[in-house]
């Protein structure tokens, strides 16, 4: 047994060779035609191909070099040290936690509020620009969509694939109402909370007695049909133009972010004009309202409403049984998360300036759903890391110019985004098959909290 | 709510009459009539199939019935006609609660949170329809701490109070049954329709059981059940209706349900000179 699993054994070496060779041959042909063989238009825009031996090679190389490590060292150096813990007696699970562990929301929220700053230090104004919006705010943004959706999907079990319809609803309510009757955006987002929840409450009636797979199927329609009316209307929406020229949000009324203006931010502080204020200004925004939907969230799970929906999830039938109303229920929980939605929208118009139906693809449900789905239902810590992991992740993969030294100067990483997606959401979903908090936090208790395990926990069907 | 023709006298809580639940051509139910008594212990036997878990669904709401009439009256003399409440109003306004034959419990939930969610029309009002609760009245607080300590009375009852914080799914299959009991009887039911509470239990967990039922009908819950166990019908149950084929077959004490020649007949099979009625009404009920 314990020569068996020794490393550098004859039998454990071969078998490696062996199974390392065999993921080779098999990434051979996979990626034969996909990377061997590339097209290309020529000069006179016929379409000819011709092959890349040496990208294929990599790809080869790396897919039997990773699997002959895997078998040959790390795979027995795993099983050496679980033999090992089993031998000593120490438990896996260990209920001592370190100090990151124990502390990590307050580490993470402190480090949110001077994030900010920070980038400011290290890069400068004009280089923390990128990393203040295309990487706070923008994951800010989807960590907020998914917890709103988190209570549609994750806690009531309702499969909604269309939520980026009530997205669209309140980005467009702050758009044409900014544009065409001058509100101003602390008045508005509320507001297209609002709309954007009664827009739930009209598609949830007819819709909410449908379960599971035809929910989804009608909501994913839902959202296709806002597109096409936001494409069509085109006396309203200017259709595919989008509506550009949104007003920016003002600091609560009393400054401005415009330039010209007369009471503009810079100028009432004496600070050098530069648009970096106005995106910390929008970064603290949304990081707010991130907290508003937690706070909610939380205590909403709290009162009955919260444990209705969670019950609503594990079964629908018993619920019913005991004298709940599912309909309001279900209703009510299609509208929260839609205002959530829809507040989020009214930030992504402001911040954007310019709203166009191209945002709102069914791509963008997709990739907030596999957010919530990757996180773990339910959990707030984990759909939020999995913002940072999904958004932050496409937005590093902009950053990686050096991999153009490995696989030649046309390679655009950006463009292997959802490759990348669907590879991580695959070997997250292999090891966690919950995401990445599977457990549930019970929300009332005698004695002590104890998380529920995933295992217990359903996802809904309806 | 809604005033049933018929008058009851004050100590029948559930008259049926005339009911008949048809699936297609198959007549599950037919003209079955029955009442079950406030403060007793009403049990509805039947060889499998015989449709008693149709009437259940159709007093509970979960089928709505072909033909007939189901009145409850409730302890303040209010009558409802449940065949035209919707599901979920039948527990929140007449107040009958139902265990089901395949256990459905919260399982994600703890065994306290399974409790609490049943008292959710309760908690619903007290927390202003949640408005008001988000703001942390003390109202709200107050019937908060109620809730709890009426979950931690029925825990007590149904010996569950150690595992109080465990998720339901977790528990082992004689404490789930009771913790599904449990949970009905925190939605304030008069009425406590169990569907087979006894199936699958050991004959310890179905002493604790009994114990559990004798001690809901002294608190003045009347309870109707469905058994297949014929011992623990007896021992246990006030009233017994007899189903076959959709129809009642005997009604009465356990002792009278005993000795009637046709429930032995439905049950252990037939004498020669009976097989005749019996397809009799084999036909009758195949034939509507």
């Amino acid at each position: 047994m314990t020569a068996a699993t020794e490393t550098g054994h004859p039998n454990v070496l071969a078998k490696a060779v062996r199974e390392g060779i065999f993921a080779g041959v098999i990434s051979f042909f996979m990626f034969l035609l996909f990377v061997g063989v590339e097209t290309y238009q020529d000069i006179n825009n016929a379409l000819v191909w011709r092959t890349r031996w040496g990208l294929l090679a990599i790809f080869v190389l790396v897919a039997a070099v990773s699997r002959f490590l895997t078998v040959g060292f790390i795979k027995p150096h795993i099983d050496r040290r679980k033999l090992a813990k089993a031998k000593s007696g120490v438990l896996e699970i260990s209920e001592q936690k370190n100090f990151f562990h124990r502390h990590f929301l307050k580490i993470a929220l402190i480090f949110l509020l001077v994030y900010p700053f920070l980038s400011l230090l290290i890069v400068g104004k004009q280089g923390s620009l990128k990393y203040v919006d295309n990487f706070g705010i923008q994951i800010l943004i989807y960590v907020m969509l998914a917890w709103g959706l988190n209570i549609v999907v994750g806690l009531a079990g309702l499969l909604d694939l269309g939520y980026v319809a009530f997205y669209a609803v309140g980005a467009y309510s702050y758009a044409l109402l900014s544009s065409y009757f001058g509100l101003s955006f602390w008045l508005l987002l509320p507001m297209s909370g609002v709309l954007a929840a009664l827009w739930g409450i009209i598609l949830g009636f007819p819709v909410l007695r449908l379960r599971g797979d035809y929910l989804a199927i009608v909501t994913l329609a839902f959202g296709e049909i806002i597109r096409l009316v936001l494409i069509n209307w085109t006396d309203v929406t200017k259709g595919t133009f989008g509506i550009s020229g949104i007003a920016k949000a003002s600091f609560f009324g009393i400054w401005s972010f415009d330039t010209g203006s007369a009471n503009s931010f810079v100028k009432a502080w004496g600070l050098s004009a530069s648009s970096v204020y106005y995106k910390i200004f929008l970064f603290y925004i949304i990081l707010a309202l991130c907290m508003l939907t937690a706070y909610v969230t939380i205590r909403l799970r709290r009162m009955p409403i919260g444990r209705a929906w969670e019950a609503l999830r594990e079964d629908e039938i018993a619920c019913r049984s005991l004298g709940i109303n599912t309909v309001t229920t279900k209703l009510t929980a299609f509208a929260t998360g839609a205002m959530f939605g829809g507040i989020a929208g009214s930030f992504f118009a402001t911040r954007q300036g310019f709203v166009s139906p191209e945002s709102f693809v069914f791509l963008e449900s997709a990739v907030i759903l596999a957010i919530v789905v990757l996180g773990g239902m339910g959990s707030l810590t984990g759909i939020a890391i999995a913002a940072v992991v999904m958004v932050g992740g496409t937005e590093v993969l902009r950053e990686m110019s050096f991999l153009k030294a490995v696989f030649g100067p046309d390679f655009t990483p950006e463009l292997y985004r959802m490759l990348l997606f669907g590879l991580a959401m695959i070997i997250v979903m292999l090891f966690k098959p919950r995401g990445f908090v599977g457990s549930r936090e019970p929300t009332a208790f005698l004695k002590e909290r104890r998380a529920v395990s995933g295992s217990f926990t359903k996802e809904g069907h309806g | 709510m809604a005033l049933g023709t018929t008058t009851m006298t004050n100590d029948t809580i559930l008259k049926v009459e005339h009911l008949s639940m048809k699936f297609g051509g198959l007549m599950a139910i037919n003209d079955l009539s029955l009442e079950v008594r406030r403060g007793e212990i009403t049990a509805l036997i039947g060889p499998n199939g015989a449709g008693k878990t149709t009437v259940f669904n159709c007093i509970t709401g979960f089928y709505k019935p072909t033909m007939g009439m189901l009145t409850l009256q409730r302890r303040d003399g209010k009558e409802f006609l449940l065949e035209r409440l919707r599901d979920f109003e039948i527990p929140k306004l007449a107040g009958v609660a139902r265990t089901f034959q395949n256990i459905r419990l919260f399982s994600g939930l703890t065994v306290l949170e399974n409790l609490l969610v049943a008292q959710h029309n309760a908690l619903m009002k007290a927390s202003g329809y949640t408005i008001l609760g988000l703001l942390g009245l003390p109202a709200y607080n107050r019937a908060v701490d109620a809730s709890i300590e009426k979950a931690k009375y029925w825990l007590d009852k149904a010996d569950l109070t150690d595992r109080a914080d465990d998720p339901a799914g977790d528990l082992p299959y004689g404490a789930q049954r009771r913790l599904e009991i449990a949970r009905a009887m925190c939605t304030n039911p008069e009425l406590l329709c169990l569907d087979e509470p006894a199936a699958g239990l050991n004959p310890r967990e179905s002493a604790a059981l009994n114990a559990l039922l004798h001690l809901i009908r002294d608190e003045g819950a009347s309870i109707l059940l469905i058994e297949h166990d014929m011992s623990v019908v007896m021992e246990i149950s006030d009233h017994v209706v007899v189903l076959e084929y959709g129809q009642k077959i005997s009604d009465g004490s356990p002792d009278h349900v005993k000795n009637d020649p046709r429930v032995i007949a439905a049950y252990l099979g037939v004498e020669d000179d009976e097989v005749e009625e019996v397809i009799a009404i084999e036909l009758e009920g195949g034939n509507h």
